[in-house]
């Protein structure tokens, strides 16, 4: 699986992207955000506030509970701010 | 089909107006938007990021949303990315019609849509020193949202 962070996510993780391969239970966005934050102080400080991180899997905008896969890219971002 | 690009380099809105209504007659409006980089708060340069891949595809999935709501004869956005400082233009927004209604309101649709609905973060610098990233604002939320 692909993750890629952006923003302040990437900066506070300190990697834009890092290909992972999750254990079987972690089935959904929300599962994988938890996971994600044990693997450093960095990703823990990032997905401390999971409230304010958005979520894309496959490149298309998704909630916590779309369920993520093998071979999926995933995405984890600050609310956006183009325009 | 909408015209879809995101690129670091400025746009020549005479050039991208022309080339939408090149060889047509049956455009009656053509309605453009220009956001621009403004300098506040001793803003120096703004840094936007994005999503490649998922950037074009998001910006064409909403440009084709305003096609599908209005008449339109052409559709151009252009957003750019990397550094931009005050005064320089972020993102243009042109719709042809052929009457100025439809252009204009999916010219508006498209800039509060462009707002809340494509892979784009804003960091600024300041003279001084410090950086932030700009946090999304729930009025633009509002904004798209009115849209239904």
């Amino acid at each position: 699986m692909q993750v890629l962070y952006f923003a302040w996510v990437r900066q506070r993780i300190g990697l834009g992207a890092e290909r992972v391969d999750p254990p079987a239970e972690v089935a959904d966005v929300a599962g994988l955000m938890q996971w994600l934050a044990g693997r450093s102080p960095g990703h823990a400080s990032a997905f401390a506030e999971a409230g304010q991180i958005r979520c894309a899997v496959n490149q298309a905008f998704c909630g916590p509970e779309h369920p993520v896969r093998a071979g999926d890219e995933v995405a984890f971002f600050p609310p956006v701010t183009g325009g | 089909m909408a015209l879809i690009r995101v690129q670091e380099a400025p746009f020549d809105l005479a050039a991208e107006s022309a080339a939408l209504t090149a060889g047509r007659d049956d455009v009656g409006g053509l309605a453009s938007f220009v956001g621009l980089c403004r300098a506040d708060d001793g803003l120096a340069a703004l840094v936007l990021e994005h999503y490649p891949g998922m950037t074009e595809r998001a910006l064409a999935e909403i440009a084709a949303q305003a096609e599908a709501r209005w008449p339109l004869t052409g559709c151009t956005v252009i957003h750019r990315h990397g550094r931009i400082l005050p005064g320089q233009p972020i993102v243009l927004v042109l719709t042809a019609s052929r009457h100025r209604t439809a252009a204009l309101e999916a010219c508006a649709f498209l800039i509060d849509w462009l707002k809340t609905g494509a892979p784009f973060w804003k960091h600024e610098e300041f003279a001084d020193g410090t950086t932030r990233w700009v946090a999304a604002r729930s009025s633009d939320d509002a904004a798209a949202a009115k849209w239904g």
